[in-house]
């Protein structure tokens, strides 16, 4: 039994112009203690996709899904009681904007210990302990005294910080980080990443990891899934899609990358994610791919096998054989 | 060799605040004394720990805040709180959480004319919108993004609508607070490829906070190192990435992940206790993580020193 499997999943929004797809037939396999990196284009349904499976989307969202699960439990058809019992607890995410998903409010410490005491009904002196401990662990200096803070006193990568810590507090078995470490420099990055990982190796913790930077996919994850305009365009194993990208999105995206670049000017992928009402036919990356033919236009392509990354690409073929320079 | 259109000398910022509920107020530090002159048409990148007072630097240049010591000029102009709403077209500033600075009960539209509307008295309603929706195809976004509100977009999509505001007023600095960190590598490039565009044509000068070093190593002219409140290091980017010398320098360069799975990590970790600008070591604050900290460096800070690399290290590498 996997830890989460979703088959199928899609999300409409109700916007003032209409229904608008965000995410479009996504599928996730996630086991016990694995390491699963999303990466793709900015708006391409990355945190919605996620946040359908926390059950976090507002009303104007309609999600439908083959299957659903966490542990063999249909999300879908869980009471409003029991999802509460399980998120925050068995599941847990780490939200891409921690100053607005920490209430303003309170101090950071009575927050951390009010999860504490709904999850985990510890007592008093526990939940300092434990908030503390927390806190030693993400690397958040003079942890007592940080406890009475608000967020507004404490620096953006002070609160991506709290916000792990919360994350973290009551074991979760599933932890979606959705950018965890943006606004981090590095050495406290590699510092959170080791703890993230060090928690999947101790309690067999299965971990989302979203991020946009790909030294961070290489460097830590195991299995990298590329999105693109709400679909899933590729899947491999993260050496073989260094190696051998074989969607032209994930190539595109690829030689981007500034540690690649050779002059001021970057090489970028030229037009914009399609919207609303110019969604093509066919494959959603047609308008911008060097590739694309009228067949590319017309057709959705279907995923092609594992060993080819199960590219959502018609032309894998021929443009590995060159021939579609 | 052009003027400096910012000149920055000592400048600091602290703040009161409430440790306990009843126990008198401690000040935290954010900002202990830095210097710096920025060029049109250049780019310093300032780069560092988390907390090290990066957001507090760009407040202060911004004039969003009042440092508590130093001096500040901006464009042959000594600032003061009397001349900031004359000087606020000058300096713009793109800030770290895009959706935290976007008033979710604006359209697009409406925040990116409100500057004008301020600012631009004599405008057209008709000219305002023209400009807006020329700087929305300018960012990379949609015509039909005029009219949503900010919780629409995605992260990224936020934050080109913060780049797209910061331009309204055709500011002569551009304070960009990690003004990428929060997009993806491709709309990232266009970002950078954007900044880079517009820094030739209207000769802008930039202070680029980031702590992607991936980045600043493409994008910056000089850099500044901080830690704990401090410039520890300032050189220009070749020198800096070719030779650091501050022990903390070398540990940021060496942590940063390369887009290489199979590439060999040779990281320098840092262990020991993390300094907090409520609890300021004696020393070098650097000290507790520094595997080549002695005695002597408990003992007093380092001065900034050298002509063009300049270190504040008692045992620089
Ligand atoms: N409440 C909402 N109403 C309408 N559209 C929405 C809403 N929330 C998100 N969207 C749209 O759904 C799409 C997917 O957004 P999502 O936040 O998942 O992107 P993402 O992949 O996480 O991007 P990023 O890397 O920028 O965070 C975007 O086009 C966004 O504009
Ligand atoms: N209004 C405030 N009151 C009290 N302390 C503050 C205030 N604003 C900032 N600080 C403190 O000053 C220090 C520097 O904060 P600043 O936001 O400048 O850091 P930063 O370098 O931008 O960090 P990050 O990379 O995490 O954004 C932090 O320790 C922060 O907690
Ligand atoms: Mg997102
Ligand atoms: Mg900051």
């Amino acid at each position: 039994m996997s830890l989460l499997r979703i088959r199928n999943l899609s999300v409409d929004f109700a916007t003032a112009s209409g229904q608008f797809r965000a995410v479009d037939g996504v599928d996730v396999t996630l086991e016990k203690g694995e390491l699963l990196a999303i990466v793709g284009e900015s708006g391409s349904g990355k945190s919605v996709s996620m946040l359908a499976v926390m059950g976090l989307l507002p009303w104007t969202a309609t999600i439908t899904a083959d299957e659903m699960s966490f542990e063999g439990r249909d999300l879908t058809k869980i009471t409003p009681r029991e999802r509460r019992s399980i998120i925050g607890k068995d599941m847990a995410m780490i939200f891409q904007e921690p100053m607005s998903s920490l209430n303003p409010c309170f101090t950071v410490g009575f927050q951390i210990k009010e999860a504490l005491r709904i999850h985990m009904g510890m007592d008093r002196a526990t939940r300092n302990n434990r908030a503390v401990e927390l806190f030693d662990q993400v690397g958040i200096p003079d942890a007592a005294s940080r406890l009475n803070t608000f967020p507004h006193q404490m620096s953006g990568g002070m609160n991506q910080r709290v916000m792990i810590a919360m994350a973290i507090a009551c074991n979760p078995k599933l932890l979606i980080a959705d950018e965890p470490t943006t606004a981090l420099d590095v050495t406290i990055q590699a510092q959170i990443l080791d703890l993230l990982i060090r928690l999947r190796d101790e309690q067999d913790m299965g971990l989302v990891l979203i991020t946009h930077d790909m030294g961070v996919v290489a460097e830590t994850a195991e299995r990298v899934s590329v999105q693109y305009a709400g679909q899933k365009v590729e899947e491999q194993p993260v050496k073989d899609l260094f190696r051998h990208p074989y969607h032209p999105y994930t190539s595109a995206l690829l030689s981007a990358l500034p540690e690649r670049a050779t002059s001021k000017i970057l090489p970028t992928i030229p037009g914009v994610v399609p919207g609303q009402f110019d969604r093509p036919q066919g494959c959603l990356f047609s308008p911008r791919c060097q590739f694309a033919d009228e067949k590319c236009a017309q057709t959705p392509p279907v995923p092609c096998g594992p060993e080819q990354g199960r590219a959502l690409c018609h032309h894998v073929d021929a443009i590995e054989a060159g021939e579609m320079a | 060799m052009t003027q400096p259109i910012v000149k920055a000398s000592n400048l600091a910022r602290f703040y009161e605040v409430k440790d306990g509920f009843l126990s008198k107020p401690k000040t935290v530090k954010a900002l202990a004394g830095v210097d710096f002159e920025l060029s049109p048409g250049k780019t310093l990148a300032v780069v560092g720990e988390s907390g090290c007072g990066k957001s507090t630097l760009a407040r202060l240049i911004t004039m969003i805040e009042e440092p508590t010591e130093g001096t500040l000029n901006i464009d042959g102009t000594e600032i003061t709180p009397s001349v900031w709403a004359d000087m606020r077209e000058t300096v713009a500033i793109v800030f770290q959480d895009p959706y935290g600075s976007l008033n979710p009960r604006q359209r697009i539209g409406q925040i990116l004319e409100e500057p004008l509307v301020i600012n631009r008295r004599d405008m057209s309603a008709a000219d305002r919108e023209a400009a807006a929706r020329e700087m929305i195809e300018m960012v990379g976004l949609r015509p039909e993004h005029y009219d949503r509100y900010p919780h629409m977009f995605s992260g990224g999509q936020r934050q080109r609508i913060a780049i797209a505001r910061a331009l309204m007023l055709d500011p002569k600095v551009l304070v960009l607070d990690e003004p990428v960190s929060a997009l993806d590598v491709s709309i990232q490039s266009q970002i950078l490829n954007l900044l880079v565009e517009l820094q030739d044509r209207l000769d802008l000068a930039y202070l680029f906070i980031s702590h992607d070093l991936s980045v600043v190593k493409h994008f910056a002219d000089d850099v500044i190192v901080m830690y704990l409140a401090r410039a520890v290091e300032k050189a220009s980017k070749e020198t800096l990435f070719e030779t650091p010398r501050h022990p903390y320098s070398k540990a940021l360069l060496s942590t940063t992940p390369h887009a290489d799975p199979e590439g060999k990590k040779e990281r320098i970790k840092l262990e020991g206790e993390l300094p907090s600008p409520m609890n300021v070591p004696l020393g070098c604050a650097f000290a507790a993580r520094c595997w080549l900290a002695t005695e002597a460096c408990r003992k007093s800070v380092p001065n900034l020193e050298g002509t063009d690399h300049k270190v504040a290290c008692l045992h620089p590498l």
